[in-house]
């Protein structure tokens, strides 16, 4: 019977996922359970599907509570109104989601997208060895003795010989009975990944724009990270020169003044040569910017180094162009006239608003590189 | 069932022998109970119970797994913890959690008796099925074969659009009395005018003037139409008129019966929450604190009774009002403080301490429990001091500031409200008017507006359900805002207009 609950419950995980029986979508809710986790409060989603109903609308209802207070105390929130964001002025009270694990969204992302499985670099895997303290033998050092299985050993052996006597059961161990924890090796193979991800923040660059590639990013990272497992990250912000930053400033910071984008590839490039021999690694590079450089000169220089360099080293090098206002464009323009539209290792794609990051994140991961 | 299949579900020898010592202890008090067995579980075993409505075997249904991942959501994040279940069957089965300790467990098996008490004696579950564990689970093996043989999402749709109506059901219809019923089924009327008679054929075209003959007859032609019209009056079991009156294919018949039963079989139970809860807590309580305590145990009880007992802000626990009314009533009982000379006394002094030493409080809370439900109970035994001494308020929603705010203390508002939301057990009232309506083979359904408006988008959802079942347009009439309106819903559209 146990089984059987199990099975309504596979059945309403898939509902609420909206894999099976659509026109149950629109009754699910999305309620919350707060839990604790040593220190914090956790929430945990607790989705619902209520099956329609006469009934009264809820506000109208009222009803009988107790407790202290007089007329016109407030008893409990009601829902919040939709467009009436409130500003908090709560230090943070901050509940961290739980349930659904970064992988099974990962998964959820797949089957949406339909995105393929990625195939990794057959040449490149890496191995990695685990030591497990999962096996047994019969030397080793006193501290990893294993008493149970010992006393075992030493029970057979006393049964066998005819030495054991249930009346006084006393169990003496021979060096010869004496087990010890040991390790067994556990070799995995591992294709390693570095996503590298280079934006532009020069002063066209605004919030909505950083917004998306924030967005964009998070998703392709979460999607990445359940094909490989060791996945690096790098951050590379430019504008008229390229640096290195960490993830906080990467979709944190705005800078002004021109665009060079070369200066972000050459800095990839550099990355690519001291850390990541492409022999062992998988390479992501993605390119977000509103498409104004600088130069066409410049553009030249960028072509050259994807040409020779990057395209060769890199899984595939990917560039979102997120429309801007001040931002002309060209840049996208000027790959696709160099690379044509179909190329092997080239993927470029427009992000004209939030709606359009679905539809960027496919075009970026759809083709499994 | 047998207890068999469970493994190791028999009680440990020790908690056997408190069992037998509990129910030796209710056997003394009175109770009256049914046998009563026991099972021994595990959290994922009773959270699959509790989430299948106390049943083992359920049909297949996505709800259940819906009720299962809260509550081992619940569990998991040491949020809630079900510390007992008893089902209403003769005889009945409770289930013990493993890994309570030995004060709960008593605590959870006295409690268990006052419940097995109460189903057996309250007049509500008088007509309740007791051999619903056996029913359950045939209603388990038709909704598979019929998944089996149609597919399990049309069966299960069909299901949820039963479920839409499960609360279109008449609670009282099973105690209708019979003769009453066969009553409305009177012979068909003649529609032939009466005479006057008269021996003088050629009077006869003055004394029963043709044209007032026909206009008699078309009068009682209307009458005997108006009689046919299906159902005659008002009925408020709905599930029972679609039973009848839709075009059902013979699985779609079978669905909507076991839903309709099931409703049935669970409507006591809402009917009566206050009530059951309050009675079973009453007699864990009394039978802890008298007999079966022990010292070290007290702390660990008073904790857990305190914490089921506790009332949040803003919400009425059942097991709270229901014991204190018991609590109550008993007291009254015992002193008097009942009948005309308590009620006429203004001095609330004496009213106070108004004893005429009847001891008749014993007597009398085994009377409410035999005859009440929550309505009765609450209509006939609340009291304003009560009231005041439980600090009970009304709240509404105030729209300016969006929150819930408390609007009075006022004793005849606290209860009239109180009423309210345990009549049809805070249901709208809905009936089936018509069968055909405007003679075109539509439904309609009317709601006895009372003061509070349906929610519209939910009307609207349940009459595609409604749609789904009566295959041809469905109506509702309703009032929203002071105004008479019907609600019509065919071919996938919902439109409204004032009538």
């Amino acid at each position: 019977m146990i089984d059987n609950i199990k099975r309504d419950h596979s059945r309403f995980r898939s509902i609420v996922k909206g894999r099976i029986k659509q026109d149950l979508k629109k009754y699910v809710t999305h309620g919350e359970m707060i839990g604790r986790k040593g220190k914090d409060l956790v929430s945990i989603p607790l989705p619902q599907i209520e099956i329609p109903r006469f009934r009264f609308g809820d506000r109208e209802q009222g009803g009988v509570g107790q407790g202290e207070g007089k007329a016109g105390d407030p008893v409990g929130q009601g829902d919040p109104q939709p467009g009436e964001g409130q500003v908090g002025d709560q230090p943070g009270n901050h509940s961290l989601e739980v349930d659904l694990t970064l992988q099974e969204l990962a998964e959820i992302l797949g089957e949406q997208l339909e995105l393929p499985k990625i195939e990794p670099r057959g040449h490149n895997t890496l191995k990695s060895k685990t030591d497990k303290y999962t096996g047994i033998a019969s030397q080793g050092p006193s501290s990893l003795r294993h008493f149970k299985r010992t006393f075992r050993e030493t029970l057979r052996r006393q049964i066998a010989s005819g030495i054991y006597n249930p009346d006084n059961p006393v169990i003496i161990p021979i060096r010869k009975d004496m087990r010890y924890r040991s390790w067994k090796s556990d070799v995995r193979h591992e294709n390693n990944a570095v996503i590298i991800y280079m934006m532009d923040v020069s002063g066209s660059m605004g919030d909505e724009q950083k917004e998306i590639v924030r967005t964009e990013a998070f998703w392709i990272d979460t999607w990445l990270r359940s094909q490989y497992q060791g996945i690096e990250t790098r951050y590379i912000i430019h504008d008229a020169t390229a640096r290195e930053v960490d993830e906080d400033t990467f979709f944190k910071t705005r800078e002004s003044g021109g665009t060079l984008i070369s200066s972000a590839y050459k800095l990839c490039e550099k990355m690519i040569e001291t850390d990541y021999p492409p022999t062992d690694w998988n390479i992501y590079p993605f390119h977000f910017s509103d498409g104004d450089n600088w130069s066409g000169e410049d553009t030249r220089v960028c072509l050259e180094i994807l040409e020779k360099n990057l395209l060769k080293t890199c899984n595939v090098f990917c560039y979102g162009q997120v429309e801007s206002r001040y931002g002309s464009g060209q840049f996208y323009k000027d790959l696709r006239e160099h690379f044509g539209n179909q190329h092997d290792s080239v993927i470029l794609s427009k992000i004209e608003n939030k709606e359009g990051i679905l539809q960027s994140i496919k075009d970026f991961l759809g083709k499994g590189k | 069932m047998s207890s068999t299949e469970f493994m190791n579900s028999q009680l440990t020898p020790e908690l056997a022998k408190v069992r037998d010592q509990i129910r030796k202890y209710a056997e003394e008090y009175g109770l009256d109970f049914f046998e009563t067995i026991f099972e021994m579980v595990d959290h994922e075993q009773i959270n699959s119970f509790a989430a299948l409505g106390g049943f083992p075997v359920r049909y297949p249904h996505w709800r259940f797994g819906m009720e299962y991942d809260q509550l081992s959501k619940g569990y998991t994040w040491g949020l809630q913890k079900i510390y007992e279940m008893v089902i209403n069957t003769n005889p009945s089965y409770a289930y013990l959690m493993k890994s309570n300790n030995m004060v709960d467990q008593k605590t959870v098996i006295a409690h268990v008796y006052g419940h097995v008490d109460f189903f057996k004696n309250n007049y509500w579950f008088s007509k309740t099925n007791r051999k619903m564990l056996d029913t359950m689970a045939n209603h388990a093996v038709k909704i598979r074969d019929h998944m089996d043989q149609y597919g399990q999402d049309r069966v299960e749709t069909f299901i949820d659009h039963c479920l839409a109506l499960e609360n279109l059901i008449d609670p009282h219809l099973p105690f209708l009395n019979p003769k009453r019923r066969d009553a409305e089924e009177a012979p068909e009327k003649s529609t032939e005018p009466g005479r006057i008679k008269s021996d003088r054929q050629y009077m006869d075209h003055y004394i029963n003037p043709p044209e007032f003959l026909a206009a008699q007859r078309k009068k009682l032609e209307q009458q005997v139409q108006k009689d046919k019209k299906n159902p005659p009056e008002p009925k408020k079991d709905v599930l029972q008129f679609l039973l009848e009156n839709a075009p059902l294919e013979h699985w779609e018949h079978d669905v909507l019966t076991i839903v309709r039963d099931e409703a049935y079989y669970f409507a006591p139970q809402g009917q009566t929450k206050i009530m059951n809860e309050g009675w079973a807590s009453y007699w864990h309580s009394k039978m802890m604190t008298q007999k079966a305590l022990k010292d070290s145990e007290v702390i660990d009880f008073a904790d857990h009774h305190a914490g089921t007992m506790a009332m949040q802000p803003g919400r009425i626990n059942p097991y709270k009002v229901g014991i204190e009314l018991f609590r109550d009533i008993e007291d009254r009982w015992n002193r008097g403080k009942f009948g005309k000379d308590y009620e006429q006394c203004d001095d609330m002094v004496a009213k106070a301490k108004w004893d005429l030493k009847l001891g008749l409080g014993r007597q009398k809370i085994f009377e409410v429990r035999r005859v009440c439900n929550d309505v009765t109970f609450i209509d006939e035994y609340l009291t304003e001091e009560f009231v005041d001494r439980f600090k009970l308020y009304t709240y509404n929603f105030n729209r300016r500031t969006n929150q819930y705010e408390i609007a009075e203390r006022d004793f005849k508002k606290v209860k009239e409200k109180l009423l309210f939301q345990l009549t049809n057990m805070g249901q709208p009232f809905v009936y089936v008017t018509d069968g055909n309506f405007q003679n075109k083979g539509e439904l309609l359904l009317w709601h006895r507006h009372q003061g509070l408006d349906l929610d519209g988008r939910w009307s609207r959802e349940t009459m595609r359900s409604l749609c789904e079942i009566w295959k041809r347009p469905v109506n509702v009439e309703t009032e929203v805002d002071g105004q008479k309106k019907l609600y019509n819903y065919q071919n996938g559209e919902f439109t409204e207009k004032f009538v």
